[in-house]
């Protein structure tokens, strides 16, 4: 033990672990606890008085008879979030992964280059950027004149405040996520193992199947969780490019804190969800135990 | 040379202490977005030597929120009729007293007293206003009927271009008055009709968003909007045509008041600040910057005419009877409202 202490690596790692459990750890526990409390009458929670309500409700609702009755209200919620987030991991995949293998092939200064424009929107704050698809989505905005002036009459786009506008605002959003990590193991790639494919006889497609992909396989897969899990607690641009119509889940958690006055239930939202990831986390991480990146 | 850099340190050493005079004088205010004019702080600031540090929310909900999870250090907090009930009974508020104020003489009835606070002791009065719907008149040819009925059943022309405000309260209230149907009702079978209300509805709204409701008016986004009577105001200033509904059914009337946090560090400067207020000319102000009616006896003379002549905020006697004050709802009666609110998004 005491060896431990004097260790270089015990007191390098410790700040990170300190940092870890102060500011990840006890906020997670401080919700845990509040998600089986009782609420208060007014807001808050009444410490110490314990209740599994919020768990309950979220998946069944009293009837005029005091029945419980399954609800599917928040579940749709759930699902819709999930769906969402899916449709836009895979529109952030198609248009990242192109993308990235086109900076890959580029010589070193282009790429640095293509890499710092891709980087370009964190300068600017989400709520900003969700306002400027706000002008240019809207009907008699940037894109609709456009179009009406090539000659194109949409009589109108109607797209904003549609679901639509949802999926183009989070996969632009979250688009970045998913090149920079593809960029990174395309960057590292060995170009001779695939002029070997080629010599070996592979046309293009194969040697993108059977050399290029896998050896991505590990960014891409990095690039999906990163561009998923965040999606799921999109908030601000359902808002806006949704114009409010339907809520995602952080929406719903969001509303259980503000006009419901409902802390444990929404804390206990919080956490179905949390659980949900981890589950789906686990289940991926099972699936894929073996990435390619240790076959070779 | 020498001399000149004397002089240079004195009046550094000079400003020092100036400012950390003036970090004893200091206020801290939560409000409302754009909803106090920057002109009156400075005024208040100059005339008192209290520096103000303005920190604002979107609705009561994240005022009260952010207080229960024990956010101190404000001093004043603007908080809506109901909202004032809540913090009192949750022991969020400070006793202030404000019917000993020397300028408390200046406040017109019935803003005097307040139902949820009726010995004005824990809160003064800011502004009140309205919660209607207005329509550009220029977008039909039709006489326009003044009923919840052309919000909720728009018209043909009015379809797909109507905004509704973004809060759970608001709507659900208006839906109520449409269905005939208590707003604070603890009734499943009730808070249904609300919903149905609101579910046939959601076809013809464009957007819900309780933010750039002014905005969206003037870019004729919308040719309808769910809004505020002080919003109606300004939207009338670049839409002329623009009409301001006092709905038959009945409209929600709702009053903002100051209150003092518990544990507030400027105790002092707070009541200075709210006493300040109760002056005619400052209340003013603040109704010519918001658009909102403010409850003083002698500010009209200071307010902008046009104030005066828009029936939007000078409301014509002939609507008083619509007014219905905003109630603090029970657990119930607000889960159910939750669950109506859900159940239109989910």
């Amino acid at each position: 033990m005491g060896n431990m202490f004097r260790s270089k690596r015990f007191w390098l790692i410790a700040p990170a672990v300190v940092y870890i459990a102060f500011f990840m750890a006890l906020p997670l526990m401080q919700m845990a606890y509040v998600s089986v409390l009782e609420r208060g009458d007014y807001g808050g929670v009444n410490w110490g008085a314990f209740s599994v309500d919020a768990y309950v409700n979220f998946l069944f609702e009293r009837d005029l008879m005091d029945n419980l009755v399954l609800n599917t209200d928040y579940i749709q919620i759930f699902v819709r979030s999930f769906g969402l987030s899916a449709m836009t991991m895979v529109f952030a995949l198609l248009l990242g992964f192109p993308t990235a293998f086109y900076i890959s092939m580029q010589s070193q200064g282009r790429r640095n280059f293509l890499i710092f424009l891709v980087t370009i929107p964190f300068w600017t704050n989400i709520l900003v950027r969700n306002y400027a698809w706000m002008l240019l989505l809207r009907n008699g905005g940037l894109i609709d004149g456009v179009l009406n002036w090539a000659g194109i009459e949409t009589g109108g786009l109607d797209i904003l405040y549609t679901p639509y506008a949802v999926s183009i605002g989070l996969t632009y959003t979250y688009l970045p996520f998913m090149v920079l990590p593809i960029y990174a193991s395309l960057e590292k790639l060995d170009h001779r193992l695939v002029e070997a494919a080629f010599d070996l006889g592979a046309d293009k497609r194969r040697a993108m199947k059977r050399v290029i992909l896998p050896l991505a396989a590990p960014g891409i897969a990095a690039g999906c969780i990163l561009v998923f899990i965040p999606c799921l607690g999109a908030y601000v641009t359902p808002e806006l490019l949704g114009g409010g119509k339907f809520m995602m889940i952080a929406n719903l958690i969001g509303s259980q804190f503000g006009a419901a006055r409902n802390w444990p239930f929404g804390a206990g939202l919080g956490f179905v969800l949390l659980a949900l990831v981890l589950i789906s986390m686990l289940a991926y991480s099972l699936k894929f135990k073996s990435l390619p990146e240790e076959k070779i | 040379m020498k001399f000149r850099s004397v002089i240079l340190g004195a009046s550094a050493l000079a400003l020092l202490s100036v400012g950390s005079a003036k970090a004893d004088g200091e206020l801290f205010f939560y409000n409302w977005s754009n909803y106090f004019p920057p002109e009156l702080m400075e005024k208040f600031e100059k005339e008192t030597g209290i520096k103000v540090t303005l920190d604002v929310y979107d609705s009561n909900e994240t005022m009260l929120a952010k207080l229960q999870a024990g956010a101190s250090g404000y001093d004043i907090a603007v908080a809506s009729d109901y909202m004032v009930d809540v913090m009192i009974k949750e022991g969020l508020a400070t006793e202030i007293d404000a019917k000993d104020f020397e300028n408390f003489k200046n406040v017109a009835k019935p803003h005097d007293t307040m139902k949820y606070d009726p010995d004005r002791k824990y809160s003064a009065t800011y502004l009140w206003g309205t919660t209607g719907f207005t329509y550009d008149a220029s977008a039909t040819d039709a006489e326009m009927e003044r009923s919840w009925k052309e919000f909720f059943e728009p018209r043909e022309e009015f379809r797909g271009k109507i905004g509704a405000l973004n809060d759970e309260v608001e709507m659900f209230n208006a839906a109520s008055y449409y269905a005939g149907v208590e707003k604070c009702t603890e009734d499943p079978a009730e808070a249904q009709k609300v919903l149905d209300v609101l579910l046939k509805q959601k076809p013809y709204i464009a957007v819900y968003s309780s933010e750039g409701t002014i905005d969206r008016m003037s870019a004729r986004e919308v040719s309808m909007h769910m809004q505020w009577n002080g919003a109606a105001h300004r939207t009338k200033e670049t839409i002329p045509e623009a009409v301001f509904v006092y709905p038959k059914e009945g409209l929600t009337y709702w009053s903002d008041h100051f209150v003092v946090p518990t544990g507030a560090p400027n105790l002092e400067n707070a009541k200075t600040f709210l006493n300040w207020m109760m002056k005619p000319e400052n209340a003013a102000e603040a109704s010519n910057y918001a658009g909102y009616m403010n409850s003083i006896k002698g500010s009209g003379a200071f307010m902008d005419p046009s104030m005066n002549d828009d029936p939007a905020v000078n409301m014509p006697e002939e609507y008083a009877d619509l007014l219905i004050p905003g109630q603090n709802c029970s657990v119930k009666a607000r889960d159910l409202r939750n669950r109506v609110w859900t159940k239109l998004k989910s």
